[in-house]
């Protein structure tokens, strides 16, 4: 068991995940819209009803006011509630309970109760869903303190950074990827594989470009460093960021002393976005001294992602973007 | 009109007729209320006496430090509107939890606070219930089972439902009393978190206090019914009325039956006192808004006056024993402000504590 793993999706990753921690700790629950019968409006709890019951498993209406505020209590009062957001975009009807309440209740409270509950966002574009489905909005996360933020790339990674997430005493944003709830990875059915928050994973060793990721672009960034070796010889560092808040500063500019390139790549607005923070804390480091070129960042365009999916698809950074953009670095094109 | 909405707006009214009589009903209700002998022993009496002077006290010694400038920051005071507070807490049990609200300090004494720590913290000092970091609406006491003021109105009541929701799943027993005041009742959050303890049958009793003004702005022009109390039958719910939120006993008694019904399991209840805050909206308001005329005819409904004729009255106290009380209420003030400007700033390392849970 504590080697083996299995081939499976993120989905699938989400619901052993969610599963092994509420067969582990009672005060576990997932509360949403559509958790239960339906099994989730991207089938990311499929069977859980049937295992856990309606008890723990709790269908509510459409209130994301009160299903946050009261996943909020329910967590400072001894549970470890699970939301299911579904689009990340209705979040925005969550964000006085989880900007002016669970953010700061803690703290205001001078360090008194915690508040161990995980938001569970679909996010970004890739499936049609047009504007008020498609956002990846952890910028406007990472900018509060007191949230943890976290967006795993593999199933494997989802697996362990959910876990931790549950077990984390904290609120914490979690992005999962509509486009990639299908995707293929082998993931550790190790009850207790649970990953770091706080902690990047450097997905590819390299020494000419390092490649700052995270999230949904992790798969493209990855597929870019291949292709990039093949056919040029370049050799990239790909960092996995996983955790956005709290920001494994350490690697990244362990990476980018390493490398003396950078590009940072997410599929989030460019203006405002949480690679642009990154970049910065770069350029203000001691790692600024080690760069051979300027930092680049690649995002997805300003605008609202439109429905076309022509269009929707141009608007978030490609393999052949990624590569262009690799290879300006090192001067290769 | 279809038949079918025909009959629901009937079977409305008649919840409504049937769940809130008329005013002469209901003052016949009181009337009846009035005269009943009550059950609560000499000490908790006193001891409600107690509460009601503590507020009182401790708001007016406040309001005379912000006049002197000694006060940082914002604070909103709770003198007029001792019982709607007292009268409510005294009738929940231990373990029972309470979000307060915006105009915390009532309930946060009520909840047996210690007065010391609540000064230095609206001081802003160290020694502050929150170690000077949340001041005056933010003043919480998880250990008693005060889950916090809140700085957003109506902020607490979706952590009031989810506290309940861990009662409910625990199987605790145990109930949550979500206090808010009028300017709550046209948030999106009031109808999400009713709806969602109606169909859940949560534990909690919504209470609105209703000071009758959001600021400057008279509720009577931000809803189209008498009182919000009446919403309740959108819900599902009872919802009870406190018509003189002024008196404590009137408050305890009407509590007294909700805690009971809503610890039965029986779900969610909504009810609504009337009082006044005697002062301006927080220490900024001049309160242009209201005349001097309605301020004095309200000053004249003065809880602790009404408590103390009530106590006299129906010779449960002596004048002399309540003399003892306000005058033991002032000294625990005083040592209050005394024990907080004695207390040291916070150090600037402090302000970059507690932000996560270990």
């Amino acid at each position: 068991m504590e080697n083996e793993t299995k081939l499976m999706s993120v989905r699938d990753a989400i619901i052993m995940a969610m599963s092994e921690e509420m067969r582990r700790d009672e005060s576990v629950f997932l509360m949403g819209e559509d958790v239960g019968i339906f099994g989730g409006d991207f089938g990311t709890s499929v069977g859980m009803l049937e295992e856990f019951g309606k008890e723990r498993v709790r269908d509510t209406p459409i209130s994301e006011n009160a299903i946050s505020g009261c996943a909020i209590g329910a967590a400072m009062t001894g549970m470890r509630p699970i939301v299911d957001v579904t689009f990340m975009d209705f979040i925005v009807y969550m964000m006085d309970n989880i900007v002016n309440q669970a953010a700061k209740t803690r703290y205001m409270y001078g360090g008194k109760g915690q508040i161990p509950v995980v938001f569970r966002c679909a996010a970004g574009s890739g499936v049609g869903s047009a504007a008020q489905h498609s956002q990846s909005l952890e910028a406007w996360f990472t900018h509060i303190p007191g949230i943890k933020v976290v967006a795993p790339g593999t199933p494997a990674d989802v697996k362990g950074i959910l876990k931790a997430a549950i077990r984390d005493n904290n609120p914490v944003i979690f992005l999962e990827y509509k486009a990639q709830f299908n995707m293929k990875g082998e993931v550790p059915l190790d009850p207790d594989f649970v990953l770091p928050l706080g902690k990047a994973d450097i997905k590819r060793e390299g020494t000419d470009v390092s490649v700052i990721t995270y999230g949904r672009m992790l798969e493209r960034v990855m597929q870019a460093a291949e292709e990039v070796h093949e056919s040029d010889g370049v050799n990239v560092e790909v960092v996995d960021l996983r955790t956005l808040a709290p920001l494994d500063k350490d690697a990244v500019l362990e990476s980018v002393k390493k490398t003396g390139r950078v590009l940072l790549v997410n599929d989030a607005h460019k203006t405002g976005g949480f690679i642009g923070e990154v970049a910065a804390m770069i350029a203000e480091s001691d790692a600024f001294d080690y760069l051979d070129g300027r930092i680049l960042r690649l995002a997805a365009d300003d605008i609202p992602t439109p429905y076309n999916h022509i269009l929707e698809k141009a608007m978030v950074p490609s393999v052949e973007r990624i590569k262009k953009y690799i290879l300006k670095l090192v001067n290769k094109r | 009109m279809s038949n079918n909405n025909a009959v629901q707006m009937l079977l409305c009214r008649i919840i409504l007729i049937y769940a809130f009589p008329t005013k002469i009903l209901r003052k016949l209700i009181m009337a009846k209320k009035k005269t009943s002998e009550t059950a609560l022993s000499k000490e908790k009496l006193l001891h409600m006496y107690k509460l009601m002077a503590d507020i009182r006290y401790f708001d007016n010694r406040v309001n005379q430090l912000v006049k002197k400038g000694k006060v940082p920051g914002m604070t909103h005071f709770s003198v007029g509107e001792e019982a709607a507070s007292v009268g409510a807490i005294a009738a929940i049990g231990e373990g029972d939890l309470i979000t307060s609200n915006h105009r915390g300090h009532g309930q946060t004494i009520a909840m047996e606070i210690d007065l010391n720590e609540m000064m230095a913290e609206i001081i802003g000092r160290a020694t502050g219930t929150c170690k000077g970091k949340g001041g005056s609406m933010h003043i919480a006491d998880l250990d008693k089972g005060n889950l916090g003021a809140n700085g957003i109105v109506g902020g607490g009541m979706g952590m009031a439902i989810g506290a309940a929701l861990t009662q409910k799943m625990k199987k605790t027993g145990k109930i949550v009393v979500c206090f808010f005041g009028d300017g709550a009742v046209n948030e999106g959050t009031f109808h999400e978190t009713m709806n969602l303890a109606s169909i859940w049958k949560l534990p909690v009793i919504f209470y609105s206090i209703n000071n009758m003004y959001g600021i400057s702005t008279p509720i009577s022009s931000v809803i189209n019914i008498d009182y919000n109390y009446q919403r309740a039958c959108a819900y599902g719910i009872p919802g009870h009325f406190i018509e003189d939120g002024n008196n404590v006993m009137d408050v305890y008694n009407k509590f007294e039956e909700l805690v009971k019904y809503v610890r039965e399991g029986n779900g969610p209840v909504l009810v609504e006192s009337l009082t006044y805050r005697w002062y301006g909206h927080s220490t900024s308001d001049p309160g242009k808004y209201r005349t001097k005329a309605e301020v004095d005819e309200w000053k004249k409904k003065d809880p602790l006056v009404k408590y103390s004729k009530y106590l006299t009255d129906n010779k449960l106290a002596t004048q002399k024993e309540l003399d003892a009380i306000e005058k033991a209420s002032k000294e625990a003030v005083e040592e209050s402000v005394e024990f907080a400007f004695n207390s040291p700033e916070p150090s600037l390392e402090s302000a970059f504590e507690d932000i996560f849970a270990p």
